[in-house]
């Protein structure tokens, strides 16, 4: 079993291409590998609640672990408490420690 | 502290224009402030973060002068990582692509930037613990 750290800097509202992380997240899950994906910049957006919030609460009823950067929420006015179920605030510092720890990292 | 790791980092977003820069900066700064090596490979628009004429200006739009608007530099925030590592005893190891720097003129980095070539990056990875790669749109 390997671990992912798969980080999604891009929005639904603005890119078409969120669904690559979302599937390569739950093809790993079934893979039997650890995932997390680590929501960045503009990849917040869908972590409040909105259209697109569905498909990031069914990624971690999956198991797939999902944080959201605590610097690009306070920048973009999404307060921790009103993140959409299974996803929680994080430091930028998780994808330090997973790098440090091995995990296999992905920017997209 | 952590043990300490060499990890690797690509980017090739210029200054002020993606947040992904942003992100490459904060990312470093805990990486030194963690006790990790840090390697850098500047290519595209990126070798212009360590551009050494970089200069703050005034924000006359906001009747601000150049102290008062306290602007960021990308090249002091990179020198001042630079700075920490050398104080802690690790490595932090910036390489701007030099066909990339030719193409823009942007030869006069800060002290401390290495010129190199995509062989620098797959010998830093090789060598690293762990590399992201910030891969732009």
């Amino acid at each position: 079993m390997s671990r992912y750290l798969l980080i999604e800097s891009r929005d639904p509202f603005d890119s078409p291409d969120t669904s690559f992380i979302q599937n390569l997240s739950r093809e790993l899950m079934q893979g039997g590998h650890e995932v997390t994906v680590f929501l960045v910049q503009n990849g917040v957006l869908p972590a409040r609640p909105c259209v697109h919030s569905a498909a990031l609460t069914s990624l971690a009823q999956a198991g797939v672990t999902i944080l959201a950067d605590d610097f690009s929420l306070r920048e973009r006015g999404i307060a921790p408490d009103v993140l959409v179920q299974g996803v929680r605030a994080a430091a930028l510092d998780v994808v330090i420690d997973a790098m440090a720890g091995g995990a296999k990292t992905i920017w997209h | 502290m952590s043990e300490t790791k060499t990890l690797t980092f690509a980017v090739m977003d210029p200054p002020y224009e993606t947040a992904r820069s942003t992100t490459l900066l904060r990312l470093l700064d805990i990486a030194v402030r963690r006790g990790h090596n840090v390697n850098v490979f500047a290519y595209e628009g990126a070798v212009y973060l360590p551009f050494a004429l970089q200069k703050p200006h005034p924000n006359p739009a906001h009747g601000r002068n150049a102290i008062e608007e306290g602007h960021l530099l990308p090249k002091d925030l990179i020198a001042a990582m630079m700075a920490a590592a050398e104080n802690a005893g690790t490595k932090f190891d910036w390489v701007n692509c030099g066909m990339c720097v030719d193409e823009r003129g942007a030869d006069q980095a800060i002290a401390g930037v290495r010129r190199g070539s995509p062989a620098d990056l797959l010998k830093m990875a090789q060598e690293s613990d762990n590399t992201l790669v910030i891969g732009t749109r």
